[in-house]
């Protein structure tokens, strides 16, 4: 019941035609009455139906009179009026909305009485007065008198849902379209109908509310070890949808009202999904984010980071000056002129281009623009790294990372253009997940997949069947991390795999955690050649796509061209109006961070990099450096090394483009006009202070140039990897192979701020298998991990059924950060002590 | 000739009559027209013999009427909990854009209204002021009403400003001052329907336990208790139908 467009590019649909208020309309055989309605522009009010649930007909208020011809062919009205939102329509079937018919007008209004009579009109008070359906069809399809004099039936208020949602259960209309998106949705039935009559509400799993007295709800909620039955990453789009305003969020409940918001389109900065979300600010802040309809990309749904996680734009740290560290060692404000003239001596200096006999000691810099970056930002920092620089020492990939990564990256993703679409996976008979959890790492991929289960089968290769995934109902090959090329080499021709995978639109999903498995995504090529399945890469950051397609790798110039290709940089350098590019290979983000430290380079141009989420050493290597340069939105422990500070404009204050995992560019203009500037746009003022034009200074220059690059032709493409796969190494006594991936609600930098959603966060523990777990021996349920670095993580153990050998954890969890204190990357050794 | 001419030809003959107009005024008679120049010295003497009207402002300050709409007040609940809510209809209603209002969220600790929210910021731009009463009008909870002050002028603009210390209802005896929790066992319902009418021990040993020095504690109150140096409050009621409050100076540092 999605929506009447899909259906129409279909081949030949059968249609019907009916009669709605006197107007003849045809339409595609199984639309609901009011969907036809709304074709002929005949608006039915409406609260239970929505076009992306199923029909419920919980609410009665779109009665309308129906007549429709019986077997003999006459057409006969039926008794009552009948619910627009259930029934589909019929050819010959005449329809009189309340526009005709009395009857129906009549049945409206009594029903909207009826809804009206627990209803405690406190529209003054209520976040949803002003953009209220019940308010908006009380007016239009209402009485505008109560017969109503008796108590009102009250609640108290608010039942807290979870630390975000608040349900206010008097405003409630009991139309169900929260339980029927959690259920449908997102699969977490957290919320139900309990009780009857008029005491009939919406309520948790708690045996108060449900009077069990006693008895445990038999639903799935052993899964969440917070003690708690829900904990849900799409919870708030049941704010949303709530037609009344029965449920709110802690972080908006009455802190405005929908007509003091100025609202702007934009897309979110917190996946690679690039999902269209709506900022609505007042007063320069913004109060709250909702999801657009974008229905190729994130339909009417968007993950509850990308709608609650904004604070982190506006805390109290956050730049709004340049600083430059002065005599005395400390940072100071100074002006735009000043800054830059500091940032680029120090850069000229420490990049060699002085002309000065120091030249010969400048052991050059490296640039890390971080992986939040816009498509424009990433361009302006490989330009400015090549141009104004003279190096490749450039990698926007702050994550686990590997060559063999650059060329996937190089020979299939980037300057590839749109692959698999969101629409592809919803249609795909078959799909394979390699290192990606859909829930955690995909946000609204998520939700696309749930779409079709039952009619696809989603495998996944993981060290345990994760909730996300036992929501798709998918099948596990069970693999310790590491052994994921292994696992992409069994799939032979002639397994049921392989037969899966050569179904027409088959998908293999590529997580970015597969960098740092040699041989897998290699593997992954050739499993794609072998079976004909299409590969989408799906990074967790929302630049990453961007990052690759203009070029942000050490080894990859814009539109996928290879840096090592004489003809690729001539093409550059031509089109760029430069002698030439440099040739050396450039370092990948580890590389430059291990030379700067060990003091092989003089510089450090630093855009959004939080030190906590890099194995590397970085706090290391802004100390040893020379000369740092930071780009920051907030005063970061990068920014505290660094020497000068530039600060730039976060997401919502700036222009730009996300180039979202489908290849898709996600264009956004700017929500709330400030004066801070982009991060490109800081880069052209470096550019000119070290004598070269850049002309990256707005969207559109960079947008221009991308746009006469274009992709890379052939010959100047990088070759495909053929690592070939290692085998894990294998986990002995306390030694064991690490395993884990970020929550999609962690403790990550653009999350703070924002309590309230922290607390839907799902509890760190560690994973380990019945086998392992004694073997080790946990004691007190507790076991404690150390890695390479010197921290330690200490987590209560869950015994979950999954690969020997294996202790997971949450990547950035609190009281989990493993790159932080463990300093490795998934697949590597770690000793797990049981108890302490 | 079309109908313009028509008009038009009217329309003359109009301003032909016009100006043969005649005073429908009696003439005068030959006294009358000899008396005429002085006759206004007639209005000036029975004058003399009639009750003086004339306010001796600001020597003398009369009482206004009283519901007029004189400055705001931002009222408080028995227990001396504030009524606003910072639900800002008050700056919805304002046709003139004077109120300002930012609300925060009530905590345990710092609970300043019944309920969960309550109005951490609270202006009123008298500049702006167009003394309607729509604001008071919204006010959901009376928190907002108007007092028979007029005395509003200043030197400054920032001044005429009033934050939401300069409105708010001084502490009448037996109050005691925000924040404090609630009367245990009841919630914002029991304000609102007036159920609350004086503090209760718990409250009193809560701000005597976090704030010891405060002067509206009974003991610290009983030891400075000199009426004529707090400012006279006046009731939220009074300002609507009682008698006129004292027109008092503004209390402001
Ligand atoms: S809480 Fe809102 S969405 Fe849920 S049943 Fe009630 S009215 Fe419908
Ligand atoms: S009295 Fe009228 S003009 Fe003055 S603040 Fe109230 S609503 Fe505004
Ligand atoms: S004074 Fe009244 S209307 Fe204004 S914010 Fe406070 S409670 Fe709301
Ligand atoms: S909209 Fe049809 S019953 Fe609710």
């Amino acid at each position: 019941m999605t929506s009447t467009a899909d259906k129409a590019t279909a081949e030949v649909v059968e249609t019907v035609t009916l009669t709605i208020d006197g107007t003849e309309v045809t339409v595609p055989k199984g639309t609901l009455i009011i969907r036809a309605a709304e074709q002929v522009g005949i608006n039915i009010p409406r609260f239970c139906d929505h076009p992306l649930l199923k029909p419920a007909g919980a609410c009665r208020q779109c009665l309308v009179d129906v007549a429709a011809p019986d077997r003999e062919g006459n057409v006969r009205p039926f008794p009552k009026p009948q619910a627009s939102c259930t029934m589909t329509a019929m050819d010959g079937m005449i329809v009189n909305t309340q526009n005709t018919s009395d009857e129906a007008k009549k049945a409206q209004e009594g029903v909207m009485e009826l809804l009206l009579i627990n209803h405690p009109l406190d529209c003054p008070v209520c976040d949803k007065g002003g953009e209220c359906p019940l308010q908006n069809q009380a007016m239009s399809h209402g009485h505008a008198e109560s017969r109503f004099i008796d108590v009102k039936r009250v609640f108290e208020k608010p039942l807290a849902l979870s630390s975000e949602i608040l349900l206010d259960r008097e405003r409630c209309v009991l139309c169900q379209r929260c339980t029927r998106f959690s259920k449908e949705i997102a699969g977490d039935a957290f919320i139900d109908l309990q009780n009857r009559g008029a005491m009939q509400q919406i309520g948790t799993f708690d045996e108060d509310v449900l009077d069990f007295d006693g008895y445990e709800p038999i639903g799935v909620a052993a899964e969440d070890e917070s003690g708690k039955a829900f904990s849900s990453y799409y919870s708030g789009n049941t704010v949303q949808i709530c037609p009344v305003g029965a449920l709110t969020s802690a972080a908006y409940r009455f802190r405005s009202r929908p007509f003091d918001l100025v609202s702007s389109p934009g897309i979110s900065e917190h996946d690679s999904s690039g999902a269209a979300i709506r900022t609505d600010h007042r007063r320069g802040k913004v109060l709250r984010r909702l999801s657009d309809n974008d229905p190729v990309v994130n339909e009417e749904w968007i993950t509850d980071k990308d709608r609650f996680a904004f604070a982190w734009q506006n805390l109290s740290d956050r730049l709004e000056r340049p600083l430059v560290r002065g005599e005395d060692g400390e940072l100071h404000e100074a002006s735009w002129p000043d800054a830059i003239a500091r940032a680029a001596a120090g850069l000229r200096a420490a990049a060699g281009r002085t002309g000065t006999p120091a030249d010969r000691k400048a052991k050059g810099v490296g640039v890390l623009p971080g992986g939040r970056v816009t498509l424009e930002d990433a361009y302006a920092y490989q330009k400015f790294a090549r141009v104004a620089l003279g190096t490749n020492d450039v990698d926007a990939r702050t994550r686990g990372a590997s060559d063999e990564e650059q060329a996937f990256l190089g020979s299939s993703v980037a300057g590839t253009g749109l692959g698999v679409t969101f629409g592809d996976l919803e249609k795909a008979p078959t799909v394979l997940l390699v290192g990606f959890e859909p829930e955690d790492e995909g946000g609204v991929v998520f939700l696309r997949l749930r779409k079709s289960v039952g009619r696809q089968s989603v495998l996944t290769v993981a060290p345990f069947l994760s909730r996300g995934a036992e929501k798709l109902s998918a099948s596990l090959i069970q693999t310790a991390p590491g052994g994921e090329a292994g696992a992409l080499a069994a799939v032979k021709a002639g397994t049921d795999t392989a037969d899966a995978l050569s179904e027409d639109g088959a998908v293999v999903i590529l997580g970015e955690r597969l960098a740092t498995v040699p041989g897998a995504l290699a593997e992954a090529l050739r499993l794609a050649k072998r079976t004909g399945a299409r590969l989408a890469w799906i990074p967790r950051r929302a630049g990453e796509r961007g990052a690759a397609e203009a070029g942000a790798l050490p080894g990859l110039l814009p539109g996928g061209r290879d840096a090592a290709s004489e003809a690729a940089r001539d093409a550059v350098a031509q089109a760029w109006s430069v002698g030439s590019l440099p040739e050396a290979a450039g370092r990948d983000a580890a590389g430059i961070i291990a030379a700067a430290a060990a003091g092989e380079l003089s510089g450090l141009v630093v855009g959004g990099v939080t030190p906590s989420d890099l194995t590397a050493d970085l706090r290391a290597a802004l100390t040893a450096t020379d000369f740092v340069v930071s780009l920051e939105v907030r005063r970061t422990e990068v920014s505290e090394h660094a020497d000068v500070v530039l600060p730039v404009a976060p997401t919502f204050e700036k222009p730009g483009t996300f180039v979202n995992w489908e290849g898709r560019l996600r264009g956004f203009a700017t929500a709330i006009r400030t004066e801070a500037i982009s991060d490109h746009r800081a880069l052209d003022f470096l550019g000119r202070e070290l004598g070269v034009d850049l002309k990256v200074g707005t969207v559109a220059d960079v947008n221009e140039q991308l746009a006469v690059l274009g992709a890379a032709p052939k010959g100047q493409r990088m070759k495909a990897p053929t690592v070939k796969a290692a085998k894990p190494a294998p986990a002995t006594g306390d030694q064991l192979i690490l395993a884990s991936w970020h929550m999609l609600v962690d403790e990550g930098a653009l999350q703070d701020g924002e309590p309230y959603l922290a607390g839907t966060g799902r509890t760190a523990v560690a994973r380990l298998s019945a086998h392992t777990a004694e073997r080790i021996g946990v004691k007190d349920g507790v076991v404690t991990i150390t890695g390479a670095a010197k921290g330690a993580i200490e987590l209560p153990v869950v015994v979950t059924e999954m690969a020997d050998g294996v202790v997971w954890v949450p990547a950035k969890s609190p009281g989990s950060w493993v790159a932080q204190e463990l300093g490795v990357e998934p697949g590597t050794l770690v000793t797990v002590k049981g108890g302490i | 000739m079309s109908e313009h001419d028509d008009v038009w030809k009217v329309n003359r003959e109009r301003d032909g009559e016009a100006q043969r107009f005649e005073s429908n005024f009696p003439e005068y008679g030959p006294i009358a027209k000899t008396f005429a120049p002085v006759a206004g010295f007639g209005v000036t003497l029975r004058n003399f013999f009639r009750p003086t009207v004339t306010e001796q402002y600001p020597d003398e300050k009369t009482p206004a009427m009283p519901r007029y709409h004189g400055r705001h007040q931002l009222n408080r609940y028995a227990d001396g909990l504030e009524k606003c809510i910072g639900c800002e209809l008050c700056a919805w209603a304002c046709p003139a854009d004077a109120i300002y209002v930012e609300a925060d969220s009530n905590t345990e600790d710092a609970q300043y209204s019944p309920g969960e929210r309550y109005g951490r910021v609270y202006q009123i731009n008298y500049l702006r002021c167009i003394f309607c009463g729509l604001c008071i009008e919204a006010c959901p909870t009376r928190a907002l009403t108007m007092t028979n002050e007029y005395e509003l002028a200043g030197p400054t603009r920032e001044g005429l400003i009033y934050e939401k210390q300069d409105l708010l209802a001084p502490m009448e005896d037996g109050m005691l001052a925000a924040p404090h929790p609630m009367v245990p066992g009841t919630v914002d319902d029991d304000y609102y329907k007036g159920d609350v009418t004086q503090v209760v021990q718990e409250q009193t040993a809560w701000v005597r336990e976090r704030r010891p020095d405060d002067p509206t504690l009974p003991e610290n109150r009983s030891a400075e208790d000199d009426a004529s140096s707090r400012p006279a409050q006046q009731s939220p009621d009074a300002a609507l139908s009682g008698p006129a409050g004292p027109v008092g100076g503004r209390t402001r540092g």
